[in-house]
Order: structure tokens, then sequence, then C-alpha cells
């Protein structure tokens, strides 16, 4: 059992548009890369040419399909990485105190020399947002690029995770949602930012912006002035002159 | 519990990489800019390049995907000749001087005596000018690279109809826009910039209305979904148009002034001169004037077009362009009421959205303080504009019908004035250039001569067809001739079938780059395989020879004789050319290279770099010096000291001795090195009066020059009316010297109405409902492009299977479950794949991912690897032929203006199949040059 500090005032985190992700995983192959050659052993993939490709990510994303009573059907693309809730059930449940919350900024990581691979932690996380990769037999999940955000060898403005620097649509924000006053909490403000399964009470820091509602066809039409050829001809005259 | 020291520090800051290396993309067509991090002389990350114009930073899927494209197990090693039989996949590797003896053996001596039969075909080639002009020095007519099997119906018709096309060709004005609509986009064609584009209107409030009949990627973000039917997009378009038409709802100051809504066309019954516009003795096309009532030419200074009213000259009546169109989109056949059923949407939504594109058009039109003086010389103030933008790709333009949907497309844009305006659609240079500033194509091949002009270009009338004397195709593809004649990017997918056939002649060599013609690049997969393999009476394969240079093991290299191993993306020279398709931007001309940031560890090269090595071998001009020996060591020296015109070279950038000249000067030899300390690309902004109204802007005709776009000022209006077209319909009439087969006179009469009509495609109308009533779609994944991406480690893990996606509705009906299998049968065969349920698709559509499907043996993937076994090709559905229709003609399944192959006419039925797979067909495995993969990928352990 591994304690979590008693609060954090900076709760370093992601704000994830979903009116805006339009499903193209950059973010996904983007953490990849980043995170399997930095912080921890690699992001293996098992038979990656083979029947059944199998390797570790940090963030992935889904597609949920809806239908609802009435109007057209619904798509959402929902990417899902680690939350560093403030009451991270992966972190108390640690046997060996690898899994950990840093009081500093509240990201969630995982000492990799103390972790044995139990796998509790994964079993713990309501939000399946941890994997065991195979070949190093470490628990891996998002480090919020750790790596990336504090480091002075990277240009200032590209501090960020690498999954919000690549974004093509601009639907990933990265900032501190322990100040009310920065961008990402205005944000989740404006947006009414939610929470994913707040009833589990792990506190999410990350947030969600709900899609906004859609195919709400307006009923306008045109008035017609011209039913034929002519009436348009005799106004597009007249129309013409006061040009 | 004690926590160990080993715990991240508070503020990690560790090295990143030793050294970044600035490149282009090519992990699909969009040509981003990449940081490419090395460490220990490995790439260690890609990233997007934050100065690029193109994709400012971020980056794809597929673009953070590199790596494992760069270091695939399918990479081929060395030139390979063929030991086994055709697609056996058995092959010997062999030495360069070997693989260019065998490629000169055989092209040698057809050069000497008969050109056109080499059939060079290049694919997804991003070089087209280079390997154009090397194609015009050996003197084969026969060459093109893919856009015949990709969207040549956009290019096209935008060309034709307002001098430029979505895509490279132009942008929405992302920062002004406020109401985008889409048609059939393909998620992967400007990849980046779109989804940067529609993030942006999310940002700003901007509505997005996406017209698809599948509702995926940006159709899920959009804020309305059009779930049209397949095939119908025209119709809905002038359905709106008619609505637009019947409130008055049209820019009348744009269309007179920009457009050739004035023009006086010839409205005789019949006759030679019926359809073609009034003209004067020097040829310039006349109006009313509004004036003195009288014809003037259209572009004198101070000439106010009429746009209704008559004139009768030498007996003949004429009416502006204008009255046509409007009685032909105001009539009731395209009424809303009267598409609604066909289009599958409602016609009270078709009224709706008329009205909106209307309201935001007009009621929320932006004005620009920016002063111009246009090109009659008279000065404005202000620009206008009109906030409704369009997007348009595959979707709409792979159809029988397509070329004149996607004009219709261009038609609504330019009657709502917003083309080239604040808020509408832009043009990146080097457009706008109307047809007629394109060359004229060419097919005059002489043994051992150079061809007599450029292949492609943009004909004018029957007189530019490429035809021979007895009225038949000079080119194997039959591009540009009765069939096609406006087939402006030639017609790959025909190349195989028509040589195979020997129609309209038999060929010797095949030479194909970067297009995987054996499976997911070609329609009607199998049989073309048959097509490869099949031998004649002599037991000779009947196509004798084949070249094919690719860089990976893919399905096209098992049925070659001679490959030549091309490099990755990131071990090679190339130029992102303004003479091509470069990267400009609305308000900036640009281009861009690769270079090897990355040496090859294999005997493999740049096919660019091998083609200079063959053509001196051959002594073709161009690639000689007066002496003999070879003129270009390698692509890069090409790129560097190659000039097409005076002081015009592939590249724009840090011309000169000295490297100070923009767009015109002479070669610089540190041209490279000045590229490379910039981040791999030029940019140069245009001045901002000529940032807008560019067809009609002298500030931007006098920059276009200055920068070597054109030699002169070539301003000029908008085509609602294309005169082409209508002296296409005259010849079918029986007038003119050139005339087509019988056979096509009603065809052509039917289909290239001057005014967009929209007619039924062809593979539609040939069978009955009842028998097929499905249509059958593909499309890219946004994280994929064809099988380079679904070979990927990576990728492959996000979409590995492809389902077959059917209609709750239908799923329904035919009792369907999770996990089931279906006979998909089209006219032309069955398929076998899985299926999978989704309500956010058109009722009578089923859909699937494109180029997922792989042969086994292919790729470097083990013979169980999913793609191969459960993964599935639609191709093999699809006809390069329509049905026969008893004449004994082989019909082209394709647009008959363009040839652009109509791959979403497809009709289908389903049916439940056995569970399980395999997907079928299943064909026999080929053999892995290559090896497969290793079992375990680590990638990063290293650092």
């Amino acid at each position: 059992m591994t304690t979590l500090p008693e609060s954090t005032e900076t709760k370093l985190g992601l704000v994830i548009d979903l009116d805006t992700c339009v499903g193209c995983h950059a973010c996904v192959v983007s953490c990849k890369e980043w995170n399997t050659s930095n912080y921890g052993a690699p992001l293996s993939d098992i038979d990656p040419y083979g029947a059944e490709p199998e390797g570790t990510f940090l963030n992935r994303v889904h597609s949920y399909e809806a239908m609802p009573e009435t109007g057209c059907s619904q798509t959402v693309h929902f990417p899902k990485s680690c939350l560093h809730c403030e009451d991270a059930p992966c972190v108390t449940v640690c046997p060996t105190g690898a899994s950990y919350k840093r009081e500093e900024d509240g990201i969630v990581l995982v000492n990799e020399a103390d972790c044995m691979g139990c796998g509790l932690c994964a079993w713990a996380c309501p939000y399946g947002a941890r994997e065991l990769d195979m070949l190093s037999g470490v628990m891996k999940k998002c480090t919020l690029c750790v790596d990336r955000i504090y480091n002075e060898n990277i240009p200032e403005e590209d501090r960020v995770p690498s999954c919000v620097r690549t974004c093509p649509a601009g639907a990933r924000h990265f900032g501190d949602l322990g100040d009310p006053e920065s961008d990402v909490s205005k944000l989740v403000a404006e947006r009414g930012g939610m929470d994913l399964m707040p009833e589990q009470g792990t506190k999410p820091v990350n947030k969600y912006l709900p899609p906004r509602l859609k195919d709400r066809p307006s009923e306008a039409a045109l008035e017609p002035r011209h039913e034929d050829p002519s009436g348009l001809f005799a106004w597009l005259d007249k129309a013409l002159e006061k040009i | 519990m004690a926590i160990s020291e080993d715990k991240a520090p508070a503020r990690p800051s560790p090295k990143v990489s030793d050294e970044v290396r600035k490149t282009t993309c090519y992990m699909c067509a969009c040509r981003c800019g990449i940081d490419v991090h090395m460490q220990g002389g490995q790439v260690k990350y890609i990233e997007g390049n934050k100065d690029h114009p193109v994709n400012k930073g971020v980056l794809c899927a597929k673009g953070s995907a590199g790596i494992m494209q760069h270091y695939s197990p399918a990479r081929l090693r060395a030139p390979m000749k063929r030991t086994g039989p055709r697609g056996s996949g058995q092959f010997e590797e062999i030495s360069w001087d070997e693989a260019y003896d065998i490629a000169e053996s055989w092209l040698r001596p057809i050069r000497e005596s008969a050109p056109e039969k080499l059939a060079f075909f290049t694919g997804r080639d991003q070089s087209q000018s280079f390997t154009g002009f090397w194609a015009q020095a050996f003197g084969t007519p026969n060459y093109a690279a893919h856009g015949g099997f990709c969207s040549v119906n956009m290019a096209a018709a935008g060309i034709y109809t307002m001098g430029g096309a979505f895509w490279e060709f132009g942008q929405p004005d992302w920062e002004r826009t406020k109401m985008f609509m889409i048609f059939g986009v393909a998620e992967d064609h400007d990849s980046n910039p779109i989804k940067m584009g529609i993030g942006r209107l999310k940002e700003r409030g901007a509505r997005i209305v996406g017209v698809n009949p599948v509702r995926s990627g940006y159709n899920a973000v959009a804020d309305d979904w059009v779930g049209i039917t397949p095939g119908t997009d025209g119709l809905f378009i002038m359905a709106m148009i008619h609505e637009l038409l019947k409130a008055g709802q049209i820019d009348l100051d744009y269309l007179t002034r920009y457009t050739n809504a004035g023009f006086l066309v010839n409205c005789a019954e019949s006759g030679p001169n019926k359809g073609l516009f009034l003209r004067s003795e020097e040829g310039k096309a006349q109006v009313i004037d509004r004036a003195t009532g009288k014809p003037a030419d259209y572009d004198a200074p101070g000439v106010k077009p009429k746009l209704t009213g008559h004139i009768r000259v030498a007996g003949e009546t004429y009416r502006p362009a204008f009255e046509l169109l409007a009685e032909t989109y105001m009539s009731d056949a395209y009424a809303p009421e009267a598409v609604a059923e066909r289009c599958g949407i409602p016609a009270a939504r078709i009224r709706a959205l008329a009205a909106d594109l209307a309201r935001v058009a007009f009621e929320e039109e932006i004005v620009l303080e920016r002063p111009w003086t246009d090109w009659k010389g008279e000065r404005h103030e202000t620009m206008t504009g009109r906030p409704v933008s369009f997007h348009a790709m595959r979707g709409i333009s792979a159809h029988s019908n397509g070329f004149q949907t996607c004009r219709a497309l261009h038609v609504l844009q330019i009657l709502l004035g917003s083309v080239e305006v604040p808020g509408g659609f832009r043009f990146k240079p080097p457009y706008p250039k109307p047809p007629e500033a394109h060359p004229k194509p060419h097919a005059g091949a002489q043994p051992g001569q150079p061809l007599d002009g450029p292949h492609l270009g943009y004909p004018m009338g029957p007189e530019h067809l490429l035809l021979d004397e007895d009225g038949n195709p000079k080119r194997i593809d039959k591009a540009y001739s009765w069939e096609n004649p406006f087939s402006a990017h030639g017609m790959m997918h025909m190349v195989i079938s028509n040589a195979h056939a020997g129609d309209p002649y038999k060929i010797d060599t095949l030479f194909m780059y970067m297009a995987n013609m054996a499976w997911n690049s070609t329609m009607n997969t199998s049989s073309v395989i048959d097509m490869l393999t099949d031998t004649d009476e002599n037991g000779d394969y009947v196509i004798p020879h084949f070249i094919y240079s690719d860089a990976y093991s893919s399905e096209t290299v098992a049925y070659a004789d001679l490959i030549l191993p091309d490099t990755t993306y990131l071990e090679r020279h190339d130029c992102i050319s303004l003479l091509d398709r470069p990267i400009c931007e609305a308000e900036a001309a640009a281009d861009a290279i690769r270079w090897p940031v990355v040496e090859p560890d294999r005997d493999v090269k740049g096919f660019q770099s091998a083609l200079c090595d063959l053509g001196a071998r051959l002594g073709l001009p161009g690639f000689v010096n007066e002496d003999g020996s070879q003129k270009y060591a390698d692509y890069a020296d090409y790129i560097v000291n190659h000039e097409r015109r005076a002081g015009v070279g592939p590249l724009a950038g840090w011309r000169g001795e000295d490297g100070e000249s923009e767009g015109r000067g002479a070669p610089n030899p540190k041209q490279l090195e000045r590229y490379i300390e910039n981040g791999g690309f030029w940019m140069s902004h245009i001045p901002e009066e000529a940032q807008f109204m560019k067809p009609w802007n002298q500030h931007y005709q006098d920059w276009a020059v200055k920068i070597g776009l054109f030699d002169a000022p070539a301003p000029y209006v908008f085509n609602l009316y294309l005169e082409p077209l209508a002296k296409m319909q005259l010849a079918a009439e029986g007038h003119g010297a050139q005339q087509p087969p019988e056979h096509l006179r009603a065809r052509i009469a039917e289909t290239m109405t001057p005014l967009p009509q929209w007619y039924a495609p062809f593979e539609q109308e040939a069978f009955a409902d009842e028998d097929y009533p499905l249509h059958a779609l593909t499309q890219r994944p946004m994280h994929m492009y064809h099988s380079w991406g679904s070979q990927n480690a990576w990728l492959r893990q996000i979409t590995g299977v492809n389902k077959l996606f059917i209609p709750g509705k239908l799923w329904e009906e035919q009792g369907f479950e999770e996990g089931d299998w279906a006979y998909v049968t089209s006219p032309h065969g069955r398929i076998k794949a899985p299926v999978a349920r989704m309500d956010g698709v058109n009722e009578k559509t089923i859909w699937t991912w494109n180029a997922i499907g792989k042969k086994r043996g292919a790729w470097a993937l083990e013979e169980d690897a999913q793609e191969a076994t459960q993964g599935f090709l639609l191709n093999h559905l699809i006809n390069e032929l329509l049905p026969p229709k008893g004449d004994g003609l082989r019909w082209a399944n394709s647009d008959p203006v363009t040839g652009q192959a109509a791959w979403f006419d497809l009709r289908v039925r389903i049916e439940k199949a056995p569970q399980g797979g395999p997907s079928e067909p299943a064909l026999d495995a080929q053999e892995s040059p290559v090896g497969t993969g290793p079992k375990t990928v680590a990638y990063g352990e290293e650092f």
C-alpha cells in the first residue's frame, strides 16, 4: 500500500475536446514514439509483423457510435490515457511503492526499478489506463511526458506532452488544473468540462470537453421570388442597373 | 512503504537527441515538414516542423509512425531479377550494373524502333515533372502518374471551371469562413491542413456541414451530417442552385465581372456554331455591353455585360450563358422535391442548406479594407468576401458522373461569389491558372526521338485529342481519345488491362514506380494478376517485360521481372516543386526538399537517381552531355542544375550564383545547403494587396510573373459555361474535321454538356436495383496511406482488420450478428468478409477501410497476418470495364470526360456467409524476398 500526497497545489493534466477530436490517432502514435525511446523501458511490440500484433500504448483512441431516439447516429472519438487522479487507486494498491503521485505537480508515475509487474494497479484503475509491457515486465502509463514538460533542451513553447504538441485538430490542451486562472481551467469552465466516471471517486485531474449538440438542421427556406427563368431575368436586369 | 531512489527527478531534463534534421514527410502525399531527431546515427523521434507552411508543427499518426516505416523489415535490399514464375516472389539479388544492363537490353531496342512500346507509369510519385521529363526524352507517349484512378475529376473540373481545384491547388480561408461544406472527403487527403482547419473553425464557432454517405472522422465532428446516396451529389448541388436562382440569391456583380456568365452562346438548333461563343475576328468572346446594347469584347475596359436578352448575328441567335444556366437549373428536374428520394435527403433539408448558404454568403458578408486594382485597371477600395467555403475529394470524384458533379460544385461556389474572396475558397500558387495556360497533350512518338511535347495537358477541343490517322487512340491507356477526351492525368487503371488485350496495341515493357498495381491500387485485382501472369501460345508472358521500382516488398514486386529498389523517404533527395505539386499556401509560394537524413544501409537508390543513370545509358536527350557523358550524377544534381526555362528550375528558392534570387535565377550550386539551413523549405509571401481576387488582381499577376510562375500576366474569367465541351458535342453531331466513332456519339452528346448536368452513373444503370441493391465504398483511415501504412508495425495495431460496415436497418433485416461474415457479390465477382454494424451510414450503402487486406507473403508480414486472413479488398469486385454491350468493344468503367476510374459506382448485394475466415478470395502466398519481420520490437532500447 502506497500513500498519496494529501493534496497537490499544482495539478498538471490534459483537457481533451471531444467536440473537435476527429479520431485520427496522431496523439496515440506520437505518444508511443516519444515514450518508447525516453522515460523508462521501451513500449514494446509483441508479434509486430505476425497474426496478432500487440504492443504497449500509453494512449489509445476509441470511437463510440450512439443512435439517439430521434435524429441520426452520433460518433464520438474518445482518446484515453491516465487521468492523473487525485485519489488514484492505482497508487494506493501498489505493493512495492513503485506507483506514486508526485506532490509537486500531481503527476502519477511508475518507478520502474521498484515495479515487479504484478498488475494490481492496472486491475485497480477503473479506466484501463495502464498497460503491462510484456517484454520488460514493468507497468507503463502516461507520464504527461514528464521528460518533456520541464526539459530545458526543448524550446519553451514545446514543453508540453507530445500528444498535445502533435494534435492536428488542436483538441488536446495541457496545463495546471489546480490554478483556476490557467487557460485549461478557463476552458473547462467555459465548455462544461467533465470528469470521466466521477462515481468512481477517483477525482481525475484530466477533463473532457463534451461534444456540442449536432444535427439540428435549420428549417429555413429561401423565398422563391422567381418561379420561372423569365421572372428571374426581369429582376436581374433591374438589379444589374444598380451595380 | 519506502520509496527507492530511482524515482524520476522532479524536473527531468534529458538530452532529446544529438541533432535535428529537417526534411519533408512522405508517409502520405500531404508533404508536411518534419524534424527528425537523430541519436547515434539512428532516427530517434520525428515531430512536426513548427515553421513549415503545411503542418505548422503538428503531425498525424502516419508521420509519427515514420520510424517503423523507415526501419520496416519489408524494405528491399538490392536490385533483383525474377527467378521463379511471375507471382512466385522468387528473386535473385543482383548488382545495379546488372540491373541496368537488363533494363537497357529491353529499353534500347524499343526506343530505336517503337518508343510507344514502353508504358511508364509512376503511381504516387511526387516528382512528376522529372519522371515526365524522362518519359518525354525517351519518346514514349505512354506516361502518367496515378491521378486517373485518384481524383482527376476534381482536379480537371476545377482547372476547367475556375483555374484551380481543392487540396494543393487551394484552401478555404480558414480564418474567415463561417460555413464550411465538405463533400466526399477522404480522411487522408490534405490530412493535417484539413484537421487544423476544422480545429480552427470549431474554435471560432464556424459551422461545418459534412456531406458523405459515411459518418466517420470529419463527418463525425461536423455540426450537420448529410448522409447522401453515392453518386447523387450532383443532383443535390444542382437542387441547391435551383433554390438560389429561384430566390435571386446569387452574386450578380461577381458574375458579371469575373465569370463568363455574359458570354454570348449560339442558340441555333443545329449547325456548326451551335453552343459556341460569339467571337470577334480576333477570337475574343463577345458580351452584350449594357451601355450600348451591342456586342463587345468581354475584357474591354468599361464594358459591363448583360446577363439576359439575346442578339442576332449573321442570322443566328445568341444569348448570354447565364440565361442558359438559369433555364437549366430552374427546371423542375432539379427542384428539391424531384431529387430528394434519389439523393436520400429530404427536400426540406436541401432547401434549408441552400438558405443557410445564401444567408451566410450575403447577409454575413465580409468587407476587407484592402485596396486593389483589377485586370481592367479599375481601382477597388475594398475586397468583399462571401464567407462560405467548400472542400471535396474522391467521394464525389470517383464516379462516372464525377466530372460534371465536381463542375456543379464549382458553379455553386461561383454563383455565391465565394471563390478567391475573403472567407471563401482561395487558390495557392502556381494557381490560379486557367486551362488555356496549361500545355496541350502530346503523343507524337518517333523511333529514336524524344516525344514532341509534354504528355499531359488540357485539351480545348477535338483538335487536341491524341488520335492516329484512323482515329485510334495513340496512348495505351486511351487517354485523350473520344472515350475520355479530357483525361488530364492519364488513366493508369487501364494500362495493364489494355496492354494485356493489345487494345489499342501491344507493348513490350511495362515500367512502374510506387503503385501497387497488382493489389490495392488497381480495379479488378484478381484479373489484373491473371493478366500479368498470362502467357501466349509460345509460353511467353503476354506483357513481355515488367520493371518495377518500390522501396518495399509489396504485392506488385512479386509480379515484376526486374526490381529497382527505392530508398525510404528519409534516405532520399526529392523536390516538392513549383513545376509540380508544391507546398504553397494561399498567401505564399513555397517549395521544399527531401534530403538523406540517414544514408541507406542497403544497396538501394532513389528511383529518380536510377532514372538519371538509366537515361544516361540510353543516351536520352537532357540526360547526357554533348560528349555523351552522364549529365546528372543523381537526382540532387538534377534538382540543382536542371533548368526547365531559362532561370526557372525545380526549386525556386536561393537561385542565382550568389543564392539571392527567388523564382528566377541561374542554378546555385549551394541551393540544397540553403534549403537545409532553412529547415527544408523555401517560402515567399504574396504582397497583401495581391492575396485575394488573384485571377483578376493586377498586383497578383505581376507578382506571379516576377517569381516565374508565368512569363506574362494571364488574367481570365471563370467558366460557368465550358465551351470545350460544346465543341465535343458539336463533333458528336457530325461537325468538324475530327469525328468520334459512331458508338460514342450519343454518349458524348449526353454527358458532355457545357453546363453541368446530372446523369446516373454508368454501372448503376447497367443492372437492376433488385439484383444489386447496395452501393459499396471504401475510405482510407486517417492513420494510414494505402498499403504503405497498413504494413507499419504501429499503425497495423490500430487497424489490422477491416470490417465491412453494414447499415443498422439492413443488419437487422438480414439477421446479422456480431462476429458474422458475409458474401458480397457484384456483377463482376464475389468476396467473403467479416462484418460489423454501423448506423452512421447511408442506408443503401456498405463500406470498408481501403487497402488493409494484404496478400499472404507480402510486406514481410507472416503468412497468418490478420491483414491476409481477415483483411480484404473490395477491388476484386470492381471491373475496370463496363459490362459487355454486345458490340465487341471494351468500355472503360471510367468518367466519360476525364477517364477517372469510377470506383464508387460499384453496386453489390450481400448475404450471410459461413462464420470464420479466411477472407476470400484467398490467393496463394508469394515468397518474401526479404524474409519476415522480427518477433518483437522494443524500439528505443538503444537510446
